[in-house]
């Protein structure tokens, strides 16, 4: 039957700001969704805040919303654009949600809005347990022993019933938020009192342990008739107990007969109908009993996913897309698969490959956080890596993930530490557990010892003990064989060892060889990779979708592209410092090669992203981004030249090796990138312009370092040379803090000196993106930071068009950015921080190429940067181009960062020079205020209009704060404040009441915000003392979900958005709107 | 120990055997099932044929004493890209390669399975060879084509039984006819079941439906059959060129007026030939548990287990329509008499491999046999 005419206009809710658990794979959804709705001619209107989307492009969707994901917020939208259908399931958790709110306000039944895709009913009964139980029960299907708490008492009255351990999960969270395994009654007190607070219903569910089982999951996909085909199975190397998403996962499953997987393909199904859910896709998460194949149902997904994404680039077969084209309507076989072109969607996906994911952790970012890995997220990104084997895709995926190991096995020495301490980092899930099984093999371990220790299946305990094995006969062949071309043995070992997945860099390693010269050996060896196909059917059926993994196989399937081609280097596995917005650029640049008619090759290992997405690029080669994956690509395919400049720093880092290579890098050239970098070129640089920078200085040792700083005195910022995110950066106030930083954070050397500023205190930081092409410069946008200096610009909300800076000095911040990219000669990008104190513009540092603002310039200015950049790339001039024409006009947008402390209890959230945010949102109206206020709102904090408000800054502060607290007194506010600061504001007239603080009595300032007498707090601490003596402050701000402010400007920020909203009230409009003026 | 698999075509992929020492030859085809290696090296239907497993690891889940489909191992050969010799699974007794050893069956490992499943798209499905011994490719090529066709070959009758069944809970057991009569047990449908290959999991199923059951060997005449005096009769899937099984269709044709009829797979190309119909080899045929088919009676898709080489074409006949085609390729799989009650089904509702979409073939026969006998 063919698609609805009785909508024409369908409303998509997105995911918001990256987060972890829902990241860019919600984009890469969206994005598909959108596509699919509008070739079928269907009008579609979008709301996300997240500006660093593909999806809010405004030439995407027909009406695009960048406004807070509230119900709210949709209400209004939909009153304004009466569509006829609102559909929930692309938008993660976030969409589902924000949809079932609306829903239930009553909203979409008065303005006539059909939810299409899942009803009311089934997004309730998949996300509430205990209906979700019921429902399992009734179609016979186990789920684990479990209870519904909503208080305490209800914990303690389940915690008799059910033995411990017991896992506890709260209902309506993202990624399993506040969950948790007790394994005590005291571990269950905390955790279920955390996982009520995070719960939007204050729901948890206490259920049997199953840990150690082994977990499933299945993609299902159903038609509006009932057709359901099963899309991709997927099975954790990571036992129960790990939180899916910070699994390594495999697909296809592995250890799973036909008898076995049949039963759970028809549970899936059964599940599907039994919630009911209409149309589209949805997960299904089984465990199982490994002694005798008892199987529980742990949950289902009725919406996109995370894994959906994972299972669509690991098929080949585009979920959401189907699943937009089956909400309105359309059944499976009515759907033609893209790949084969020959055959219809209604197919299962077979794979001759095996598809591993491994997820990216970022503990060093978060001081106190533990590296333990349990049942609430805490990756913040993931690699995925095609292999022809599981020993193949393992070891790519490890040096995809871009930590430094270059497969399983780097240094290859035998591994230290007893046995004792070996089991246990084998006992508690952790961020290097495969690595510390290698090491367990290596120190004598069966795998059946190692197998009880860590709950991991023997078979992939068995696969990844082929790999160890295979590095003592390379060992042995270095010793005993002469490793030269002559060698007959040599190549056949090559061959064996590239299978294994292993890379140059290992083999150079394990044979004392340079990679270089390994490289060479092997390619005049001929063992080289062959690329194979993802084509969603094991090569029944001719496929047409350039989508490849390398592989070392002797069929050859694939010939180079033809005709003008670029390769588009991107980004790697999300990171902090390094995600979603990189990805934008990436695939801007593919679509602008597209438009010139040149061809887009995209290199990417992180299968969230749009820019995996087959559609994107005229090829996609899912490889690892190392030297050696790439220059076997680009060796092969023989591009006129590669892009390095907007995957963030993983390309850069290949620039110069990839340059040595001999290969074109288009754009600025990597020794322009040097002279940004490298600090005494740096320096040289702004001398010959005549540009001031703070004093600084380079140190080899904390001895030199403590030189250095007394000269230019104290605060100073520190940190490692050539850092992305602000890795280790720290402001030190005296020598104590300046020595413990050389203790703690760092090893400095020769090779990796430690750089010294003078920190800028109270300076106002700004940050410029602006896009040359070597003759012309155009100064993209002026981004003035809310939060002072000191906060990584990657942390720091900013506004377009500055708010507070004068047009003088605007003026000069845009001739010293002309300024440094013709003398850099910029080709491209690039992004510059400056600082303004008392009038004076600092340099703090210059990046020439895209930066993590592009997509939020490009979108509050209409200018698309990337694009642009792109085509400059290949030889156009801006005087053609144009971008000051293009320039919108007439409104303001403020970025906030969004970040993930939620996840670490226990770290301070302080904001420091260290990026720690995970996402963006963007808040745009007419003026500055409501602009600000959107984008809190966006961010998740709720800005109360009345109510009371804690202040307690350090005495730095205490001046400044004064005219926020005036204004806050204004409107009606009342103000609580700590001993100090309450005298502080009675000298300025401003009455107070006066509360303990944290260590002085009880009640404290904790007892009131847990007793919900406090709406919104302001708490600056600045030096090792205040900070920690106000840090449970902030944690309990942060467990209660009590809107905050760590900065001075932010208050003051806060303050006049909260004043906008009062005065006139929040209003919708879409970018298309903004940008007509 | 290195192996060589030589095509009649000339081409030739190198691998290992991991079942030792060896020479064996057939019909080289893909299967792109992920799971399901146990029942598929089980089916008799794969007689004369080596398989070739397109996903790359296989004997993951080792072996385990359920999941067969008859009594022995049927595949000629068995080619994957990697054996796993230590399997993981509760159910497993044994591993793959001692499986493969215990019924003298070749195993090779080390293959481009992708480049050998693309070449057979390419070029259809072809003999090949596989041998441990002779090194030299070119002698095995040259006599790889002195291995008999697939086409033309009856291979039905190598796997049929000797003699009438039943189909017990411990398995099929022998029985004595007397006087060409049979004692049947009641109280169901007597349905007697010509076995020209079958799988178990169809008599598994066909017992659940409350049938009682009797399995003939394929030289049963319409005669001996009427001497049982079924209710209803059942054509099983089997290997081979249906074309060369004459006989048994002449007797098919015998049957039509006479009880209810069903046929899987190569009973289903059996009965559309006894109609009037013709069979002709597909180039490279299906095989898998991916294939979309709908059922035009009711408009469900289906999503199904496949293994066949060969297809009906009943477009000249008058009184038979099309009742489930292969989304993918748009071929028949499966029909109904309009008069008279016959229902068949190109590919496997028994699934054994495969998903279980399809069951409702089972009781949709029952029900068929219910309206036309009263029982």
């Amino acid at each position: 039957m063919p698609k609805r005419t009785d909508i024409k206009k369908i409303m998509l809710i997105g995911s918001g700001p990256i987060v972890i658990g829902q990241a860019c794979e919600f984009d890469y959804s969206g994005t598909q969704a959108i596509k699919a709705l509008r070739e079928e001619g269907y009008e579609v209107v979008l709301i996300n805040s997240n500006p660093a989307t593909i999806m809010t492009d405004p030439e995407l969707a027909d009406k695009t919303y960048i406004e807070p994901i509230t119900p709210e917020a949709v209400i209004k939208i939909l009153e304004k654009e009466r569509p006829d259908a609102l559909l929930p399931t692309l938008g993660g958790q976030t969409g589902l949600n924000t949809a079932l709110a609306v829903a239930e306000s009553g909203a979409l039944e008065r303005l006539g809005v059909e939810l299409i895709g899942a009803s009311q009913e089934a997004i309730r009964k998949a996300e509430s347990r205990e209906e979700f139980r019921q429902a399992m029960e009734h179609i016979g299907l186990k789920v684990p022993r479990s209870g519904i708490a909503r208080n305490m008492d209800d914990v303690r009255r389940l915690s008799k019933e059910i033995d411990f351990p017991i896992i506890v999960r709260p209902a309506y969270t993202l990624g399993g938020t506040g969950g948790g395994v007790a394994y005590n009654q005291e571990d269950l007190e905390e955790i279920a009192q955390r996982g009520l607070d995070a719960s939007m219903k204050t729901e948890v569910m206490l259920e049997q342990s199953v840990l150690g089982w082994k977990e499933f999951e299945l993609e299902v996909m159903r038609d509006r008739l009932g057709n359901c085909v099963i899309i991709c199975s997927i099975e954790n190397v990571d036992a129960m107990g790990v939180h899916t998403g910070d699994s390594v996962t495999v697909a296809p499953a592995q250890t799973l007969t036909d008898v076995e997987y049949q039963k759970m393909r028809d549970a899936a199904i059964a599940i599907m109908n039994e919630i009911g859910v209409d149309t589209g896709g949805s997960n299904v998460q089984f465990a199982v009993n490994p002694a005798d194949g008892d199987m529980v149902i742990i949950e289902m997904n009725p919406r996109v996913s995370r894994s959906s994404a994972l299972a669509s680039k690991a098929t080949g077969f585009p979920i959401a897309k189907i699943a937009a084209k089956l909400a309105v309507g359309y059944t499976l076989d009515e759907i033609p698969n893209d790949i084969t072109r020959e055959t219809m969607a209604s197919f299962e996906p077979t794979i001759d490959y095996c598809v591993v994911k491994i997820p990216r952790f970022t503990f060093e970012k978060f001081p106190g956080s533990v590296d333990y890995l349990t049942t609430a997220m805490k990756s913040v990104g993931e690699t995925m890596a095609i292999g022809r084997t599981f020993k193949e895709a393992l070891q790519k995926g490890l040096r995809g993930l871009e930590i430094g190991m270059p497969g399983l096995g780097k240094d290859f020495d035998e591994p230290e530490g007893d046995r004792e301490a070996i089991l246990n980092s084998l006992r508690k899930p952790n961020s290097r557990r495969l690595f510390a099984v290698r090491a367990a093999m290596r120190a004598g371990f069966s795998d059946d010892e190692i197998h009880a220790a860590s709950f991991i299946d023997p078979w992939f305990l068995r696969q990844m003990r082929e790999i160890v094995q295979f590095e003592d006969r390379l060992k042995a062949f270095g010793l005993s064989e002469s490793i030269s071309p002559d060698n007959p043995a040599l190549a056949p070992m090559l061959r064996e060892a590239k299978a294994l997945g292993f890379s140059d860099r290992q083999l150079a390693t394990l044979w004392k060889w340079s990679m270089h010269d390994l490289r060479r050996l092997r390619k005049g060896l001929g063992v080289e990779p062959t690329y194979y196909l993802v084509d969603t059917c094991a090569a029944e059926f001719e496929a047409y979708t350039p989508y490849y993994y390398s592989t070392y196989e002797p069929g050859r399937e694939t010939a180079p592209d033809e005709g003008r081609k670029v390769v588009i280097l991107g980004g790697g596995p999300n990171r902090i410092g390094q995600g979603i917005e990189f990805d934008y650029c990436c695939c801007h640049s593919s679509f602008a090669l597209r438009e010139m008619g040149i061809r887009s090759i995209m290199v990417n290992s992180n299968p969230e992203t749009v820019s995996t997405d087959y559609d994107t690029s005229d090829r996609l080669y899912f490889e690892p981004l190392t030297f050696e994956d790439v220059l076997n690509i680009i060796e092969f395919e023989q591009p006129e030249g590669v892009i390095v400049q907007f995957g963030g720093q993983t390309p850069l880092n290949l620039a110069v090796p990839l340059m040595r290579a001999g290969v074109p890098i288009l754009g600025t050239s990597p020794d322009a990138i040097d002279r940004a970098e490298d600090r005494e070129r740096f320096k040289a640089l702004l001398n010959k312009l005549d540009l001031r920078q703070p004093e600084n200085g380079t140190a080899k040792s904390f001895e030199e370092a403590l030189v250095i700083a007394r000269a230019i005195g104290y605060p100073v910022v520190v940190r490692p040379s050539y850092v992305l995110g602000g890795r280790a950066m720290e402001i030190v106030y005296d020598d104590a803090a300046l020595e413990n930083y050389f203790k703690v954070a760092v090893v400095a050397s020769p090779d990796h000196p430690i750089l010294l500023d003078k920190f800028l205190e109270n300076a106002i930081e700004v940050d410029v993106d602006a896009l040359s092409d070597g003759e012309q410069t155009y100064v993209a946008g002026i981004m003035e930071h809310i939060e002072e200096a000191g906060i990584h610009s990657g942390d720091s909300a900013c506004v377009i068009p500055p708010h507070t800076i004068s047009p003088e000095l605007q003026a000069e911040i845009e001739r010293q950015t002309v300024a440094l990219a013709a003398e850099l000669g910029v080709v491209g990008l690039m992004n510059i921080q400056f600082a303004i104190k008392d009038g004076m513009v600092f340099i703090l540092e210059v990046n020439p190429r895209a930066s993590r603002t592009a997509p939020f310039v490009s979108k509050a200015t209409g200018v698309p940067l990337a694009k642009l950049a792109t085509c400059v790339m290949m030889g156009r001039k801006l005087k053609d181009l144009d971008p000051w024409s293009m320039r919108k006009t007439g409104h303001v947008s403020v970025k906030e960062s969004v970040f993930p402390f939620n996840r670490f209890p226990g770290v301070d959230i302080l904001l420091g020079p260290e990026m720690r945010s995970t996402g963006e949102v963007m808040g745009i109206d007419r003026g500055f205020g409501l602009a600000f206020m959107k984008a809190q709102y966006a961010a998740g904090q709720k800005l109360p209009t009345e109510g009371a408000v804690f202040v307690s800054v350090n005495d730095r502060d205490k001046e400044a704060v004064v005219r926020t607290v005036q204004l806050f007194v204004e409107m009606g506010f009342k103000i609580t404040a700590t001993s100090g600061t309450a005298a502080f504001l009675r000298g300025k007239g401003i009455e107070s009441e006066v509360v303990f603080k944290v260590y002085e009595n009880r009640p404290n300032i904790c007892d009131e915000i847990k007793n919900r007498r406090i709406d919104l707090v302001i708490n600056t601490a600045s030096g090792k003392r205040t900070i920690s003596d106000s840090k449970e402050l902030r944690q309990t701000t942060l467990l209660y979900g009590i809107p905050y402010t760590t900065t001075i400007s932010g208050a003051w920020a806060m303050a006049q958005a909260i004043k906008a909203l009062r005065d006139s009230g929040l209003a919708v409009q879409s970018v298309q709107e903004y940008y007509k003026g | 120990m290195e192996a060589i698999l030589a095509l009649e075509d000339g081409t030739v992929f190198k691998g290992a055997s991991f079942t030792g020492d060896g020479e064996t030859g057939g019909e080289v085809i893909f299967n792109t099932g992920m799971t399901g290696y146990q029942e598929i090296l089980t089916d008799p239907s794969y007689v004369g044929q080596m398989v070739c497993m397109t996903y790359p690891h296989i004997g993951n889940y080792g072996v385990n004493l359920d999941d067969v489909e008859s009594s022995r191992i049927r595949v000629e050969a068995f080619i994957v890209k990697e054996c796993c010799k230590t399997p993981s699974n509760w159910r497993s007794v044994k591993t793959l390669p001692d499986y493969l050893r215990e019924y003298g069956v070749m195993g090779i490992e080390g293959i481009d399975t992708r480049a050998l499943t693309r070449h057979l798209r390419l070029h259809g499905a072809m003999r090949g060879l596989i041998s441990t011994r002779e090194p030299d490719p070119a002698k095995l090529v040259a006599r790889c084509r002195e291995l008999p066709a697939m086409e033309g070959l009856n291979l039905a009758d190598t796997v049929t039984p000797q003699k009438p069944y039943i189909w017990t809970e411990k398995g099929p057991r022998d029985v004595e006819l007397q006087d060409g009569a049979y004692a049947w047990p009641g109280p169901g449908p007597r349905l007697v079941v010509f076995d020209f290959g079958i799988k178990w999991n169809i008599l598994r199923l066909l017992t659940e439906q409350g049938f009682d059951l009797l399995m003939v060997p394929s030289s049963f005449t319409a005669e001996q059959v009427g001497r049982l005096a079924p209710d209803a009769v059942f054509f099983s899937p089997g290997p081979g060129d249906p074309a060369t099984l004459q006989g048994p269709i002449a007797q098919i044709a015998k049957m039509t007026d006479s009880y209810p009829l069903a046929g899987i797979c190569l009973g289903h190309q059996l009965l559309g030939t006894a109609l009037g119909g013709s069979t002709f080899k597909l180039k490279f045929g299906h095989h898998g548990v991916n294939h979309p088919v709908k059922d035009l009676l009711t408009g469900r898709i289906e999503i199904s287990s496949q293994n066949h080489g060969f297809c009906v074409d009943i477009s000249k006949l008058s009184d038979v329509e099309m009742t489930h085609v292969n989304l993918n390729d748009q071929t028949l799989e499966g029909f109904r008499h309009t008069k008279k009650p016959i229902i068949t089904i190109q590919y496997h509702p028994e699934a054994g491999p495969g998903p279980h979409d399809a069951q409702f073939f089972f009781t949709r026969f029952r029900s068929m046999v219910r309206e036309a006998t009263g029982k």
